[in-house]
C-alpha cells in the first residue's frame, strides 16, 4: 500500500522480504507467471472473441426466451431422452432463462481471468492495536457521553435502567421454563387423552354409540359389507359436526379389517371386535404417522415412516420397528339396523407417548 | 497436439474421454437393442379346455381341485376376476418361488385361454366376476373424486403418484404408471385383493367410485410431467440425491473453475 492507502501492483521480480523481525524470514511471493493473453496478442484476441461469444450466447438465450414465451403452446409436450414427456414451455423457458443468466456470469469471469490484470499485490498489515492517543480519545468520548447524560450526577438512572432491562427477559423465560415438566396448563393433557370417539355424557348425543363412517365419503358401514380381507378407513360420524376437522381426524382415524375369527389369538381382541371385524387406531404409537399399510396375507400393519410393524392377529403387538406400544383397539359392535357402531371411546390415549400418558 | 493444447490438457483427459465414450456407446446400445420375441400361444376355448389348462399349468401348486396346497392358496371363490387379473398380467403361473409374484411380459396365454381358465375357476364356486366395460374404461369416472378416494385408500402403499412402494420382507406395491395397468386390471385388483393388497369390494368402494379411481390412475399415466424430469415421483430422497450430486456437483465444478488461473 502506498501512503494514500491505495493498492499498487508489486514489481515483476520476487518481492524482497521486508520485516522488522529476524526470527522468521519473509519468503516473499513466488515469481509471477504470465498468462497467454499477457504475452501473445493472438491469444488475447482469441480470449476477447471467446468473451464476446459468451455474452452473445446469453443475448441469444434471452431473445429465444421471449420467442418461446409467445410462440409455444402451453399445453404441448416434447419427449426428451432420459426425462420422458415434459411440458415444452417449461423446458424451453427454463433452459433459456438459465442460459441467459449463466453466460453473463461465465463471460464476465472469463474476461477477468484472461484479460483483466492478475498481478499479485502485497497489502501491508498494520498493527491491530490502535495508537495510545486514539485510545485515550475513545475513552474520553465515552466519559463525555456519560457526563452529558448526567449519569454521574444521577445514579438512580443507572439503577432504574439496569433493573428494567434485566426484568424484561422474565416473561420469555417464565413461559419456556414453565412449560417443561409434568404440570401442564389446564386441558392440554385432557385433550391428548381424549378423541371424538369418546361418548359425551351430556347434550343431544349423550350416551349414544357413535357410528363408524368410511373416509372420505362419510357413509355408515354395515357389518356384512366388511368381507374377509377388506380394510376400511374409518372415522366417527361426529366428525361431520366437528369444528376442527383436521385436529380431530388426527386422533380419531381408525383402521377396520375383517379376519377369520380363528386367526385372532387374543380373546380381548375378539371380544372387542364383531365376528372377526376388528378396529384399531391408525395413529402410530411411535411418532404419529397413519399406519395405513395393511398386508392382507400376513395380517400385518406397516407404518411407512419408520417401519413399525404391528401384528393384528396378536392384538396389534409390535413385531418390528421403533414403536414400543401396540395400537389401541376400538371396541365395536352392531346397532339395531346392522350398522357398525363404537359403544365406547378408546380406553387409552392414542398415538405417541407423552410424559403424562399413564 | 500443438503447443497451445499441450499447455491446456490434463494428463488424465484421454482416460476420461474414453470412459465417456464407453458410457455413451453402452447407453445407446441399451436403448436400441432388439428385444426378444414372445412365445406363440396355442388356441383353446370352453370351460373344459379351461380345466385342462388348469391341470397343466396351475394344479401343481394350487391342487388338482383348486383346493390349495402348501405351495399355493385355494382358488375356490376367487372368481373369474381373480384369475383374469393374475394370469393376464403375467403374475401367474409364478415363474419361480418368491415372496411376491411380479407383473411379467410376455403373457403365455391368449385371451381365449385366459377366459377359459377364468370360466373354469368361476364354475367351482361363486366369486367376483370380470367387470363390464362401462366401469373399467374410466370415461364415466371423475378423476378429482377418484384422486380423493385414491389418497385415502391407495396412496399409502402405491405412492401419491402411483409410483409404487415397499412393504415388509421384500413384498411391494407395484407401480401403476405403466400403460399395461389397464382399467379392467385395476378394477379386478381392487375387487379381489391380490397377494398383500386388501380387498376393496363393491360395497366399500362402489363401482362408480372404482371408475373414478380408474379415471384418476389414467390421468397419472397420461399426464406429462409439468416441471420436467419427475425422477419417478418418489419424493424427497431422489430429488435430494439429484440436487446433491448434480446440482452441488456442478456448483463445485464452477467453483473449481473460478479459482483456477487462466492458461
Amino acid at each position: 500500500m502506498n501512503d494514500n492507502g491505495h493498492l499498487v501492483p508489486a514489481p515483476d521480480a520476487a518481492v524482497a522480504p521486508v520485516s522488522g523481525d529476524d526470527r522468521f524470514q519473509d519468503p516473499g511471493l513466488p515469481p509471477h507467471v504470465h498468462r497467454l493473453a499477457d504475452t501473445d496478442p493472438r491469444a488475447a484476441k482469441r480470449a476477447e472473441r471467446q468473451v464476446v461469444a459468451l455474452f452473445a450466447l446469453s443475448a441469444i438465450a434471452t431473445i429465444l426466451f421471449l420467442v418461446f414465451y409467445f410462440a409455444i403452446d402451453p399445453e404441448s409436450t416434447v419427449f426428451v431422452p432420459f426425462m420422458g414427456a415434459v411440458k415444452a414451455m417449461n423446458l424451453a423457458l427454463g433452459v433459456t432463462s438459465a442460459a441467459c443468466l449463466f453466460f453473463i456470469g461465465i463471460g464476465a469471469v472469463h474476461w477477468a481471468k484472461t484479460l483483466m490484470p492478475d498481478a499479485e499485490v502485497a497489502e501491508e498489515r498494520h498493527e491491530l492495536r490502535s495508537s495510545d492517543a486514539d485510545r485515550a480519545k475513545a475513552v474520553g468520548l465515552l466519559q463525555d457521553g456519560a457526563q452529558s447524560a448526567q449519569l454521574d450526577r444521577r445514579p438512580m438512572l443507572k439503577v432504574a435502567a439496569g433493573g428494567a432491562l434485566s426484568l424484561f427477559a422474565l416473561p420469555f423465560v417464565v413461559q419456556i421454563v414453565g412449560s417443561l415438566g409434568k404440570k401442564q396448563p389446564k386441558g392440554v393433557i385432557d385433550e391428548l387423552k381424549s378423541t371424538i370417539w369418546d361418548i359425551p355424557k351430556t347434550g343431544p348425543n349423550a350416551n349414544k354409540a357413535i357410528r363408524l363412517v368410511r373416509d372420505p365419503v362419510l357413509t355408515p358401514i354395515k357389518a356384512e359389507e366388511v368381507t374377509i380381507g377388506s380394510v376400511f378407513h374409518v372415522l366417527p360420524e361426529t366428525i361431520k359436526e366437528s369444528e376442527h376437522v383436521l385436529e380431530d381426524k388426527g386422533k380419531a382415524a381408525v383402521l377396520m379389517m375383517r379376519l377369520n375369527p380363528t386367526d385372532l389369538k387374543v380373546q380381548k381382541a375378539k371380544d372387542w371386535g364383531y365376528e372377526g371385524i376388528v378396529a384399531y387406531s391408525k395413529i402410530c404409537t411411535h411418532v404419529g404417522c397413519p399406519v395405513g399399510l395393511y398386508e392382507q396375507v400376513t395380517h400385518h400393519l406397516l407404518c411407512p415412516c419408520h417401519q413399525s410393524t404391528f401384528d393384528i392377529t396378536n392384538d396389534c403387538e409390535v413385531i418390528f420397528g421403533p414403536a414400543k406400544r401396540p395400537l389401541p383397539q376400538l371396541k365395536i359392535t352392531v346397532d339395531d339396523e346392522g350398522y357398525l357402531v363404537a359403544p365406547q371411546g378408546f380406553t387409552e390415549a392414542v398415538g405417541p407417548s407423552f410424559w403424562s400418558r399413564s | 497436439m500443438n503447443a497451445l493444447a499441450a499447455k491446456r490438457r490434463h494428463p488424465a483427459t484421454l482416460a476420461v474421454v474414453l470412459f465417456l465414450g464407453l458410457l455413451v456407446t453402452g447407453g445407446v446400445y441399451t436403448l436400441f437393442a432388439p428385444k426378444t420375441a414372445g412365445a406363440t400361444a396355442v388356441a383353446a376355448e370352453t370351460v373344459d379346455a379351461g380345466h385342462k389348462l388348469f391341470l397343466a399349468n396351475c394344479a401343481t401348486c394350487h391342487g388338482v381341485n383348486a383346493q390349495g396346497t402348501k405351495d399355493g392358496p385355494s382358488l375356490i371363490g376367487v372368481g373369474a376376476a381373480g384369475v383374469d387379473f393374475q394370469v393376464s398380467s403375467g403374475r401367474m403361473p409364478m415363474l419361480s418361488p418368491n415372496v411376491q409374484a411380479p407383473r411379467t411380459e410376455p403373457i403365455k396365454y391368449s385371451e381365449e385361454e385366459v377366459a377359459a381358465m377364468a370360466g373354469y375357476v368361476a364354475s367351482l364356486a361363486p366369486g367376483p366376476a370380470i367387470p363390464g366395460e362401462k366401469y373399467t374404461n374410466g370415461s364415466i369416472g371423475d378423476a378429482a373424486k377418484g384422486g380423493e378416494i385414491y389418497r385415502v385408500n391407495c396412496a399409502m402403499c402405491h405412492n401419491y403418484a402411483g409410483s409404487g412402494g415397499a412393504l415388509t420382507r421384500g413384498k411391494y406395491a407395484p407401480s401403476l404408471t405403466a400403460s399395461d395397468v389397464t382399467g379392467q386390471r385395476i378394477y379386478e385388483a381392487m375387487l379381489t385383493g391380490p397377494q398383500s393388497m386388501p380387498v376393496f369390494n363393491d360395497m366399500n368402494v362402489s363401482p362408480q367410485e372404482k371408475a373414478d379411481v380408474i379415471a384418476f390412475i389414467d390421468h397419472l399415466q397420461t399426464q406429462p410431467s409439468e416441471g420436467g424430469m419427475n425422477l419417478g415421483n418418489m419424493g424427497p430422497v431422489p430429488e435430494g440425491l439429484f440436487v446433491w450430486i448434480f446440482g452441488l456437483g456442478s456448483l463445485i465444478l464452477c467453483a473449481v473453475w473460478l479459482g483456477q488461473k487462466a492458461a
